[in-house]
Protein backbone atom coordinates (compact mmCIF):
# COMPACT_ATOMS: atom_id res chain seq x y z
CA UNK A 1 0.00 0.00 0.00
CA UNK A 2 1.83 3.45 -1.29
CA UNK A 3 1.74 6.09 1.78
CA UNK A 4 -0.61 8.72 1.14
CA UNK A 5 1.50 11.52 0.75
CA UNK A 6 4.91 10.98 -1.38
CA UNK A 7 7.34 13.76 -2.65
CA UNK A 8 10.46 12.62 -4.57
CA UNK A 9 13.01 14.60 -6.07
CA UNK A 10 11.14 17.62 -5.48
CA UNK A 11 12.58 21.17 -7.10
CA UNK A 12 11.24 24.59 -7.03
CA UNK A 13 13.25 27.30 -8.16
CA UNK A 14 11.34 31.13 -8.54
CA UNK A 15 12.94 34.08 -9.56
CA UNK A 16 15.89 32.79 -10.66
CA UNK A 17 16.19 31.07 -7.09
CA UNK A 18 16.11 28.15 -6.02
CA UNK A 19 13.86 27.22 -2.66
CA UNK A 20 13.15 23.68 -2.59
CA UNK A 21 15.93 21.54 -4.06
CA UNK A 22 15.66 17.41 -4.35
CA UNK A 23 12.80 17.11 -1.45
CA UNK A 24 12.06 13.79 -0.39
CA UNK A 25 9.37 13.03 2.18
CA UNK A 26 6.85 10.89 2.99
CA UNK A 27 3.16 11.13 5.08
CA UNK A 28 1.20 7.54 5.80
CA UNK A 29 -2.10 6.81 6.15
CA UNK A 30 -3.36 8.72 9.54
CA UNK A 31 0.33 9.96 10.52
CA UNK A 32 0.89 13.15 11.50
CA UNK A 33 4.11 14.25 10.42
CA UNK A 34 5.66 17.06 11.22
CA UNK A 35 7.86 19.72 9.43
CA UNK A 36 10.58 21.79 11.27
CA UNK A 37 12.53 24.65 9.94
CA UNK A 38 13.71 27.87 10.40
CA UNK A 39 12.07 31.40 8.22
CA UNK A 40 12.40 30.98 4.45
CA UNK A 41 13.63 27.02 4.74
CA UNK A 42 10.58 26.03 2.02
CA UNK A 43 8.06 24.41 4.46
CA UNK A 44 5.53 26.61 3.32
CA UNK A 45 6.03 25.89 -0.22
CA UNK A 46 6.06 22.60 0.25
CA UNK A 47 1.92 22.88 1.22
CA UNK A 48 1.54 25.06 -1.42
CA UNK A 49 2.93 22.64 -4.26
CA UNK A 50 0.76 20.00 -2.84
CA UNK A 51 -1.81 22.29 -2.64
CA UNK A 52 -1.81 22.89 -6.19
CA UNK A 53 -1.96 26.86 -5.53
CA UNK A 54 -0.84 29.23 -8.75
CA UNK A 55 2.77 29.71 -9.13
CA UNK A 56 3.82 26.43 -7.89
CA UNK A 57 3.90 23.98 -10.73
CA UNK A 58 6.91 22.21 -9.16
CA UNK A 59 10.34 22.86 -11.47
CA UNK A 60 11.28 19.16 -11.12
CA UNK A 61 9.97 16.24 -9.14
CA UNK A 62 6.70 14.17 -8.71
CA UNK A 63 3.93 14.67 -6.00
CA UNK A 64 1.77 11.56 -5.26
CA UNK A 65 -1.59 11.02 -3.95
CA UNK A 66 -1.86 7.28 -3.19
CA UNK A 67 -1.10 6.10 -6.14
CA UNK A 68 -2.01 9.24 -7.83
CA UNK A 69 0.20 11.55 -9.38
CA UNK A 70 -1.35 15.37 -8.64
CA UNK A 71 0.46 16.77 -11.41
CA UNK A 72 -2.10 19.36 -13.25
CA UNK A 73 -4.73 19.02 -10.80
CA UNK A 74 -6.36 22.09 -9.75
CA UNK A 75 -6.62 22.86 -5.99
CA UNK A 76 -10.18 22.68 -6.09
CA UNK A 77 -9.93 18.55 -7.83
CA UNK A 78 -6.97 18.23 -5.06
CA UNK A 79 -9.54 19.64 -2.19
CA UNK A 80 -12.26 17.13 -3.79
CA UNK A 81 -9.65 14.02 -3.72
CA UNK A 82 -9.16 15.27 0.12
CA UNK A 83 -6.72 17.48 0.47
CA UNK A 84 -7.41 20.57 2.94
CA UNK A 85 -4.94 23.25 4.23
CA UNK A 86 -4.82 25.44 7.01
CA UNK A 87 -2.73 28.74 5.77
CA UNK A 88 -0.36 30.17 7.52
CA UNK A 89 -2.01 33.35 7.23
CA UNK A 90 -5.58 33.27 6.79
CA UNK A 91 -7.81 35.45 4.56
CA UNK A 92 -10.25 37.83 5.46
CA UNK A 93 -13.62 37.56 3.47
CA UNK A 94 -15.91 40.69 3.59
CA UNK A 95 -19.71 39.30 4.17
CA UNK A 96 -19.16 35.99 4.74
CA UNK A 97 -19.89 34.47 8.08
CA UNK A 98 -18.26 32.55 10.17
CA UNK A 99 -20.99 29.45 9.77
CA UNK A 100 -21.24 29.82 6.12
CA UNK A 101 -17.47 29.30 5.83
CA UNK A 102 -17.65 26.29 8.02
CA UNK A 103 -20.30 24.55 5.50
CA UNK A 104 -18.42 25.15 2.39
CA UNK A 105 -17.54 21.63 1.49
CA UNK A 106 -17.76 20.49 5.38
CA UNK A 107 -18.81 16.94 5.74
CA UNK A 108 -17.22 16.48 9.24
CA UNK A 109 -18.28 18.14 12.32
CA UNK A 110 -21.22 21.19 12.57
CA UNK A 111 -19.89 24.57 12.76
CA UNK A 112 -20.63 25.00 16.58
CA UNK A 113 -18.74 21.90 17.33
CA UNK A 114 -15.85 22.56 15.37
CA UNK A 115 -15.26 26.13 17.07
CA UNK A 116 -16.26 24.52 20.41
CA UNK A 117 -13.31 22.25 19.68
CA UNK A 118 -10.66 24.93 19.04
CA UNK A 119 -11.65 27.15 21.96
CA UNK A 120 -13.91 29.87 20.80
CA UNK A 121 -17.29 29.94 21.79
CA UNK A 122 -19.94 29.37 18.99
CA UNK A 123 -22.55 31.79 19.79
CA UNK A 124 -20.23 34.48 20.40
CA UNK A 125 -19.27 33.53 16.61
CA UNK A 126 -21.11 31.69 14.36
CA UNK A 127 -22.63 34.40 12.78
CA UNK A 128 -19.89 36.90 12.65
CA UNK A 129 -18.05 37.57 9.14
CA UNK A 130 -14.71 36.80 8.54
CA UNK A 131 -13.52 40.50 8.07
CA UNK A 132 -10.87 42.56 9.89
CA UNK A 133 -12.77 42.79 12.95
CA UNK A 134 -11.56 39.13 14.11
CA UNK A 135 -7.92 38.93 15.45
CA UNK A 136 -5.49 37.00 13.95
CA UNK A 137 -5.70 34.38 16.76
CA UNK A 138 -9.58 33.98 16.39
CA UNK A 139 -8.66 33.81 12.51
CA UNK A 140 -6.01 30.81 12.69
CA UNK A 141 -8.52 28.87 15.34
CA UNK A 142 -11.57 29.46 12.64
CA UNK A 143 -9.08 28.56 9.87
CA UNK A 144 -8.45 25.05 11.95
CA UNK A 145 -12.23 24.74 12.79
CA UNK A 146 -12.69 24.79 8.98
CA UNK A 147 -9.99 21.47 8.41
CA UNK A 148 -12.44 20.15 11.59
CA UNK A 149 -15.59 20.50 9.33
CA UNK A 150 -13.89 19.26 6.03
CA UNK A 151 -12.62 16.21 7.45
CA UNK A 152 -9.85 15.69 4.72
CA UNK A 153 -7.83 12.80 4.65
CA UNK A 154 -4.70 14.98 4.19
CA UNK A 155 -4.26 18.16 6.11
CA UNK A 156 -1.62 20.54 5.43
CA UNK A 157 -1.48 22.95 8.06
CA UNK A 158 0.55 25.97 8.02
CA UNK A 159 1.75 26.99 11.35
CA UNK A 160 -1.45 26.44 12.72
CA UNK A 161 -0.07 27.66 16.14
CA UNK A 162 1.34 30.67 15.07
CA UNK A 163 -0.37 33.76 17.38
CA UNK A 164 -2.17 31.70 19.47
CA UNK A 165 -1.90 32.50 23.14
CA UNK A 166 1.09 29.85 25.00
CA UNK A 167 -1.69 28.23 26.91
CA UNK A 168 -4.06 27.15 24.10
CA UNK A 169 -1.42 25.49 22.56
CA UNK A 170 -2.68 22.16 24.10
CA UNK A 171 -5.73 22.79 22.30
CA UNK A 172 -4.07 22.86 18.94
CA UNK A 173 -2.42 19.81 19.68
CA UNK A 174 -5.92 18.37 20.43
CA UNK A 175 -7.35 19.37 17.38
CA UNK A 176 -4.39 17.96 15.21
CA UNK A 177 -4.79 14.49 17.20
CA UNK A 178 -8.95 14.80 16.72
CA UNK A 179 -8.25 14.79 12.91
CA UNK A 180 -5.64 11.18 12.71
CA UNK A 181 -8.86 9.73 15.03
CA UNK A 182 -11.04 10.86 12.26
CA UNK A 183 -8.84 8.86 9.88
CA UNK A 184 -7.36 11.44 8.66
CA UNK A 185 -3.03 12.37 8.38
CA UNK A 186 -1.64 15.65 8.36
CA UNK A 187 1.22 17.54 7.21
CA UNK A 188 2.03 19.44 10.10
CA UNK A 189 4.53 22.51 9.43
CA UNK A 190 5.46 24.36 12.81
CA UNK A 191 8.09 26.18 14.79
CA UNK A 192 6.87 25.40 18.17
CA UNK A 193 8.32 22.21 19.57
CA UNK A 194 5.66 21.37 21.87
CA UNK A 195 3.03 21.06 18.94
CA UNK A 196 5.85 18.98 17.06
CA UNK A 197 5.94 16.40 19.70
CA UNK A 198 2.78 15.28 18.48
CA UNK A 199 3.82 14.30 15.62
CA UNK A 200 4.50 10.57 14.42
CA UNK A 201 6.99 11.39 12.41
CA UNK A 202 8.76 14.74 11.72
CA UNK A 203 11.09 16.35 8.95
CA UNK A 204 13.73 18.89 9.35
CA UNK A 205 13.76 21.00 6.48
CA UNK A 206 16.75 23.44 5.98
CA UNK A 207 17.92 25.48 2.98
CA UNK A 208 15.31 23.66 0.46
CA UNK A 209 16.40 20.27 1.82
CA UNK A 210 15.77 17.19 3.74
CA UNK A 211 18.09 16.54 6.40
CA UNK A 212 16.74 14.48 8.46
CA UNK A 213 13.55 12.68 9.19
CA UNK A 214 12.49 10.14 11.89
CA UNK A 215 11.64 10.53 15.75
CA UNK A 216 9.91 13.93 16.05
CA UNK A 217 12.35 14.87 19.43
CA UNK A 218 15.30 14.16 17.30
CA UNK A 219 14.21 16.58 14.82
CA UNK A 220 13.20 19.09 17.35
CA UNK A 221 17.16 18.70 18.88
CA UNK A 222 18.11 19.00 15.28
CA UNK A 223 16.54 22.30 14.46
CA UNK A 224 17.12 24.00 18.06
CA UNK A 225 20.74 22.98 17.66
CA UNK A 226 21.46 24.07 13.75
CA UNK A 227 24.34 25.99 12.96
CA UNK A 228 23.32 28.11 10.28
CA UNK A 229 21.28 31.44 10.69
CA UNK A 230 20.51 32.13 6.67
CA UNK A 231 19.74 28.28 6.22
CA UNK A 232 21.75 27.53 3.14
CA UNK A 233 21.23 23.53 3.27
CA UNK A 234 25.05 22.75 3.55
CA UNK A 235 26.09 24.74 6.78
CA UNK A 236 23.77 22.20 8.30
CA UNK A 237 24.47 19.16 6.36
CA UNK A 238 27.77 19.00 7.17
CA UNK B 1 -54.95 43.05 -10.78
CA UNK B 2 -54.97 46.71 -9.60
CA UNK B 3 -51.73 49.02 -10.48
CA UNK B 4 -51.33 48.99 -6.37
CA UNK B 5 -51.46 44.72 -7.01
CA UNK B 6 -49.17 44.51 -9.67
CA UNK B 7 -46.18 47.24 -7.69
CA UNK B 8 -46.48 45.16 -4.19
CA UNK B 9 -46.00 42.08 -6.79
CA UNK B 10 -42.77 43.77 -8.09
CA UNK B 11 -41.55 44.01 -4.34
CA UNK B 12 -40.07 40.29 -4.21
CA UNK B 13 -37.63 41.66 -6.62
CA UNK B 14 -35.76 43.59 -3.85
CA UNK B 15 -36.92 41.49 -1.11
CA UNK B 16 -39.24 43.36 0.41
CA UNK B 17 -42.60 41.98 1.69
CA UNK B 18 -46.19 43.55 0.25
CA UNK B 19 -47.95 42.48 3.55
CA UNK B 20 -45.87 44.70 5.55
CA UNK B 21 -46.77 47.51 3.41
CA UNK B 22 -50.38 46.92 3.77
CA UNK B 23 -50.30 47.09 7.70
CA UNK B 24 -52.38 50.03 8.69
CA UNK B 25 -49.12 50.93 10.98
CA UNK B 26 -46.89 51.08 7.94
CA UNK B 27 -46.80 54.76 6.65
CA UNK B 28 -46.53 54.58 2.91
CA UNK B 29 -46.39 56.03 -0.51
CA UNK B 30 -47.02 53.85 -3.70
CA UNK B 31 -46.30 55.59 -6.96
CA UNK B 32 -46.48 53.71 -10.47
CA UNK B 33 -44.72 56.09 -13.36
CA UNK B 34 -46.28 59.61 -12.35
CA UNK B 35 -49.09 58.64 -10.81
CA UNK B 36 -50.10 57.94 -6.83
CA UNK B 37 -51.55 54.74 -6.62
CA UNK B 38 -51.60 54.50 -2.51
CA UNK B 39 -50.59 56.54 0.88
CA UNK B 40 -50.89 55.80 4.29
CA UNK B 41 -49.94 57.83 7.35
CA UNK B 42 -49.49 57.05 10.80
CA UNK B 43 -49.67 59.41 13.57
CA UNK B 44 -46.50 61.28 13.36
CA UNK B 45 -45.47 61.01 10.00
CA UNK B 46 -47.14 63.64 7.50
CA UNK B 47 -47.49 62.64 4.10
CA UNK B 48 -48.02 65.39 1.75
CA UNK B 49 -48.30 64.52 -2.50
CA UNK B 50 -48.71 66.15 -5.62
CA UNK B 51 -49.14 64.63 -8.97
CA UNK B 52 -47.94 67.77 -11.28
CA UNK B 53 -48.05 66.08 -14.72
CA UNK B 54 -44.84 64.59 -15.53
CA UNK B 55 -43.42 64.37 -12.02
CA UNK B 56 -44.62 63.72 -8.11
CA UNK B 57 -44.01 66.46 -5.59
CA UNK B 58 -43.87 64.41 -2.14
CA UNK B 59 -42.88 65.67 1.42
CA UNK B 60 -42.39 63.57 4.09
CA UNK B 61 -42.66 64.87 7.83
CA UNK B 62 -41.71 63.26 11.03
CA UNK B 63 -43.01 65.20 13.83
CA UNK B 64 -40.56 66.61 16.70
CA UNK B 65 -39.51 63.70 19.25
CA UNK B 66 -41.88 61.19 17.46
CA UNK B 67 -40.25 57.35 17.37
CA UNK B 68 -41.68 55.66 14.44
CA UNK B 69 -41.46 52.31 15.16
CA UNK B 70 -42.33 50.56 11.78
CA UNK B 71 -40.24 51.75 8.76
CA UNK B 72 -41.78 54.08 6.25
CA UNK B 73 -42.36 52.52 3.09
CA UNK B 74 -42.08 54.02 -0.38
CA UNK B 75 -42.49 52.06 -3.52
CA UNK B 76 -41.53 53.93 -6.66
CA UNK B 77 -41.05 52.95 -10.47
CA UNK B 78 -43.02 51.86 -13.34
CA UNK B 79 -44.08 48.29 -14.48
CA UNK B 80 -44.61 49.30 -18.63
CA UNK B 81 -41.36 48.66 -20.59
CA UNK B 82 -41.24 52.30 -21.07
CA UNK B 83 -41.53 55.01 -18.94
CA UNK B 84 -39.96 58.32 -17.24
CA UNK B 85 -40.62 59.20 -13.65
CA UNK B 86 -39.43 62.01 -11.91
CA UNK B 87 -40.06 62.68 -8.29
CA UNK B 88 -38.91 65.44 -5.96
CA UNK B 89 -38.93 64.11 -2.62
CA UNK B 90 -38.36 66.29 0.55
CA UNK B 91 -37.73 64.31 3.52
CA UNK B 92 -37.79 65.95 7.38
CA UNK B 93 -36.94 64.36 10.45
CA UNK B 94 -37.99 67.44 13.38
CA UNK B 95 -35.94 67.53 15.98
CA UNK B 96 -35.24 63.95 18.36
CA UNK B 97 -37.75 62.09 15.74
CA UNK B 98 -36.23 58.43 14.27
CA UNK B 99 -37.43 56.96 11.57
CA UNK B 100 -36.99 54.20 9.00
CA UNK B 101 -37.36 54.97 5.57
CA UNK B 102 -37.58 51.75 3.21
CA UNK B 103 -37.46 53.09 -0.36
CA UNK B 104 -37.99 50.51 -2.99
CA UNK B 105 -37.31 51.56 -6.58
CA UNK B 106 -38.66 49.03 -8.79
CA UNK B 107 -38.62 48.85 -12.90
CA UNK B 108 -39.16 45.09 -13.15
CA UNK B 109 -40.20 45.35 -16.66
CA UNK B 110 -38.38 48.12 -18.14
CA UNK B 111 -36.60 47.56 -21.80
CA UNK B 112 -36.29 51.43 -22.16
CA UNK B 113 -37.02 54.05 -19.25
CA UNK B 114 -35.58 56.78 -16.85
CA UNK B 115 -36.04 57.67 -13.11
CA UNK B 116 -34.96 61.10 -12.07
CA UNK B 117 -35.19 61.66 -8.29
CA UNK B 118 -34.15 64.95 -6.31
CA UNK B 119 -34.42 65.05 -2.37
CA UNK B 120 -34.00 66.97 0.39
CA UNK B 121 -33.57 65.04 3.27
CA UNK B 122 -33.05 67.46 6.54
CA UNK B 123 -32.71 65.71 9.64
CA UNK B 124 -33.27 67.68 12.61
CA UNK B 125 -31.24 68.00 15.81
CA UNK B 126 -30.99 64.61 17.71
CA UNK B 127 -32.76 63.01 15.19
CA UNK B 128 -31.96 60.24 13.64
CA UNK B 129 -32.62 58.46 9.91
CA UNK B 130 -32.10 55.00 8.30
CA UNK B 131 -33.25 55.13 4.77
CA UNK B 132 -32.52 51.88 2.61
CA UNK B 133 -33.07 52.06 -0.90
CA UNK B 134 -33.00 48.77 -2.89
CA UNK B 135 -33.82 49.00 -6.36
CA UNK B 136 -34.68 46.57 -9.51
CA UNK B 137 -33.94 47.80 -13.03
CA UNK B 138 -35.11 44.09 -14.65
CA UNK B 139 -32.83 42.35 -17.13
CA UNK B 140 -32.72 44.34 -20.13
CA UNK B 141 -30.73 47.09 -19.42
CA UNK B 142 -32.45 49.79 -20.54
CA UNK B 143 -32.66 51.97 -17.22
CA UNK B 144 -31.26 55.44 -16.83
CA UNK B 145 -31.37 56.18 -13.19
CA UNK B 146 -30.68 59.39 -11.15
CA UNK B 147 -30.71 60.47 -7.72
CA UNK B 148 -29.36 63.48 -6.77
CA UNK B 149 -29.60 63.92 -3.15
CA UNK B 150 -29.46 67.24 -0.55
CA UNK B 151 -28.48 65.82 2.70
CA UNK B 152 -28.45 67.90 5.77
CA UNK B 153 -27.63 66.48 9.18
CA UNK B 154 -28.19 69.02 12.11
CA UNK B 155 -26.39 68.87 15.59
CA UNK B 156 -25.97 65.73 17.14
CA UNK B 157 -28.29 63.77 14.64
CA UNK B 158 -27.48 60.89 13.30
CA UNK B 159 -27.93 59.29 9.05
CA UNK B 160 -27.22 55.80 7.70
CA UNK B 161 -27.98 55.49 4.30
CA UNK B 162 -27.89 51.99 2.07
CA UNK B 163 -27.94 52.22 -1.60
CA UNK B 164 -28.49 48.41 -2.62
CA UNK B 165 -28.63 47.44 -6.42
CA UNK B 166 -27.10 43.76 -6.72
CA UNK B 167 -29.86 41.76 -8.88
CA UNK B 168 -30.34 41.73 -12.54
CA UNK B 169 -29.04 44.93 -14.80
CA UNK B 170 -28.39 48.52 -13.89
CA UNK B 171 -28.46 50.03 -17.07
CA UNK B 172 -26.98 53.72 -16.57
CA UNK B 173 -26.65 54.84 -12.74
CA UNK B 174 -25.56 58.11 -11.71
CA UNK B 175 -25.80 58.92 -7.67
CA UNK B 176 -24.97 62.45 -6.70
CA UNK B 177 -25.49 63.34 -3.23
CA UNK B 178 -23.96 66.01 -0.86
CA UNK B 179 -24.57 65.29 2.32
CA UNK B 180 -23.30 67.84 5.40
CA UNK B 181 -22.82 66.85 8.83
CA UNK B 182 -22.98 69.25 11.82
CA UNK B 183 -21.65 69.60 15.29
CA UNK B 184 -21.50 65.93 17.03
CA UNK B 185 -23.42 64.41 14.04
CA UNK B 186 -22.77 61.34 12.33
CA UNK B 187 -23.52 60.02 8.78
CA UNK B 188 -22.69 57.16 7.25
CA UNK B 189 -23.29 56.37 3.70
CA UNK B 190 -23.10 52.67 1.47
CA UNK B 191 -23.51 51.74 -1.70
CA UNK B 192 -23.37 48.43 -3.09
CA UNK B 193 -24.04 47.51 -6.66
CA UNK B 194 -23.39 45.06 -8.61
CA UNK B 195 -23.02 45.78 -12.78
CA UNK B 196 -23.01 43.65 -16.46
CA UNK B 197 -23.48 43.65 -20.14
CA UNK B 198 -22.59 47.43 -21.01
CA UNK B 199 -24.01 48.83 -17.21
CA UNK B 200 -22.61 52.07 -16.47
CA UNK B 201 -22.56 53.17 -12.98
CA UNK B 202 -21.03 56.78 -11.98
CA UNK B 203 -21.05 57.52 -8.01
CA UNK B 204 -20.15 61.50 -6.75
CA UNK B 205 -20.59 60.92 -2.84
CA UNK B 206 -19.89 64.30 -1.18
CA UNK B 207 -19.50 64.59 2.53
CA UNK B 208 -18.93 67.96 4.22
CA UNK B 209 -18.14 67.60 8.15
CA UNK B 210 -18.38 70.92 9.07
CA UNK B 211 -19.72 70.97 12.56
CA UNK B 212 -17.43 70.41 15.51
CA UNK B 213 -16.61 66.54 16.10
CA UNK B 214 -18.37 65.09 13.39
CA UNK B 215 -18.25 62.10 11.45
CA UNK B 216 -18.63 60.59 8.72
CA UNK B 217 -17.92 57.24 6.74
CA UNK B 218 -18.44 56.07 2.93
CA UNK B 219 -18.41 53.18 2.11
CA UNK B 220 -18.81 51.66 -1.63
CA UNK B 221 -18.94 48.47 -3.36
CA UNK B 222 -18.67 47.28 -6.64
CA UNK B 223 -18.70 44.25 -8.48
CA UNK B 224 -18.61 44.56 -12.28
CA UNK B 225 -18.30 41.98 -15.14
CA UNK B 226 -18.32 41.75 -18.67
CA UNK B 227 -18.50 45.32 -20.10
CA UNK B 228 -19.31 47.45 -17.11
CA UNK B 229 -17.88 50.04 -16.37
CA UNK B 230 -17.89 52.18 -13.05
CA UNK B 231 -16.42 55.28 -11.41
CA UNK B 232 -16.76 56.44 -7.78
CA UNK B 233 -15.88 59.61 -6.87
CA UNK B 234 -15.90 60.09 -2.92
CA UNK B 235 -15.01 63.09 -1.99
CA UNK B 236 -14.40 64.26 2.08
CA UNK B 237 -14.22 67.79 3.37
CA UNK B 238 -12.79 67.77 7.12
CA UNK B 239 -13.52 71.75 8.44
CA UNK B 240 -14.10 71.74 11.74
CA UNK B 241 -12.09 70.54 15.16
CA UNK B 242 -12.23 66.67 15.64
CA UNK B 243 -14.19 65.96 12.48
CA UNK B 244 -13.09 62.73 11.54
CA UNK B 245 -13.80 60.95 8.09
CA UNK B 246 -13.36 57.85 6.25
CA UNK B 247 -13.64 56.15 2.94
CA UNK B 248 -13.47 52.67 2.05
CA UNK B 249 -14.14 51.94 -1.55
CA UNK B 250 -13.71 48.09 -3.08
CA UNK B 251 -14.70 47.68 -7.00
CA UNK B 252 -14.29 44.45 -8.22
CA UNK B 253 -13.59 43.53 -11.76
CA UNK B 254 -14.14 40.81 -13.79
CA UNK B 255 -13.60 39.47 -17.75
CA UNK B 256 -13.79 42.94 -19.75
CA UNK B 257 -15.40 45.27 -17.21
CA UNK B 258 -13.16 48.40 -16.04
CA UNK B 259 -13.18 50.65 -13.01
CA UNK B 260 -12.15 53.75 -11.59
CA UNK B 261 -11.94 54.94 -7.76
CA UNK B 262 -10.93 58.45 -6.62
CA UNK B 263 -11.29 59.57 -3.29
CA UNK B 264 -10.36 63.17 -2.84
CA UNK B 265 -9.27 64.13 0.81
CA UNK B 266 -9.83 68.14 1.57
CA UNK B 267 -9.13 69.00 5.15
CA UNK B 268 -9.37 72.82 6.18
CA UNK B 269 -9.00 72.33 9.52
CA UNK B 270 -5.82 71.63 11.57
CA UNK B 271 -7.76 69.52 13.87
CA UNK B 272 -9.57 67.49 11.57
CA UNK B 273 -8.80 64.19 10.44
CA UNK B 274 -9.81 61.94 6.95
CA UNK B 275 -8.74 58.75 5.86
CA UNK B 276 -9.23 56.33 3.00
CA UNK B 277 -8.72 53.41 1.29
CA UNK B 278 -9.45 52.13 -2.26
CA UNK B 279 -9.08 48.70 -3.72
CA UNK B 280 -9.75 48.35 -7.28
CA UNK B 281 -9.01 44.79 -9.29
CA UNK B 282 -9.97 41.45 -9.88
CA UNK B 283 -11.21 38.83 -7.30
CA UNK B 284 -8.07 38.10 -4.93
CA UNK B 285 -5.91 34.79 -5.68
CA UNK B 286 -5.44 34.09 -2.13
CA UNK B 287 -9.75 34.19 -1.34
CA UNK B 288 -9.92 31.97 -4.57
CA UNK B 289 -7.56 29.75 -3.76
CA UNK B 290 -8.91 29.52 0.07
CA UNK B 291 -12.65 28.54 -0.59
CA UNK B 292 -11.10 26.12 -3.71
CA UNK B 293 -9.45 24.47 -0.98
CA UNK B 294 -12.96 23.77 0.05
CA UNK B 295 -13.84 22.28 -2.85
CA UNK B 296 -15.61 24.96 -4.57
CA UNK B 297 -15.11 24.97 -8.54
CA UNK B 298 -13.59 28.47 -9.59
CA UNK B 299 -17.37 29.79 -10.36
CA UNK B 300 -18.61 28.96 -7.42
CA UNK B 301 -15.69 30.56 -5.21
CA UNK B 302 -16.66 33.98 -7.33
CA UNK B 303 -19.84 33.91 -6.22
CA UNK B 304 -18.98 33.07 -2.84
CA UNK B 305 -16.52 36.63 -3.35
CA UNK B 306 -18.84 38.85 -4.55
CA UNK B 307 -22.14 37.89 -2.53
CA UNK B 308 -20.13 38.63 0.31
CA UNK B 309 -18.77 42.13 -0.66
CA UNK B 310 -22.14 42.70 -2.06
CA UNK B 311 -23.83 42.08 1.53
Amino acid sequence: MPPLLSIEHLAYRADGRMILDGVELEVGEQQIHALLGANGTGKTTIARIVMGCAGYAPTAGIVRFGDRDLAGLSVYERARLGIAMAWQEPVRFEGLAVEEYLRLGAHGMSPAECLHRVGLHPGDFLQRHLDKTLSGGERKRIELASILALRPRLALLDEPAAGIDMPSLDEIAQVILELRRAGGSVLLITHVEQVARIADRASYLCGGRILFTGDPGAAAERYRGRRCVACDGVTCAS
Amino acid sequence: MSALDDMLAALSAVYADAVTLADARTAHLVVDSNAVVSRHAVPGVELRVEERGDRIVAELVVAHGAHIETPIHTCIGFLTPRGAQHIELRLRLEPLASATVLAHCLFPNAEMGSHTMDAILEIGAGAELRYMEGHYHGLAGGMKVSPRLAVRVAAGARYFSDFSLTEGRVGRLEIDQRIEVGENAIAEITARVSGRGTDEIRIRDELVLAGRASRGLIKTRIALAEDARAEVVSITRGQAEGARGHMDCLELVRDRAAARAEPIVDVSHPLAKVTHEAAVGTVDQNQLETLMAHGLGPEDAIDVIVTGILR
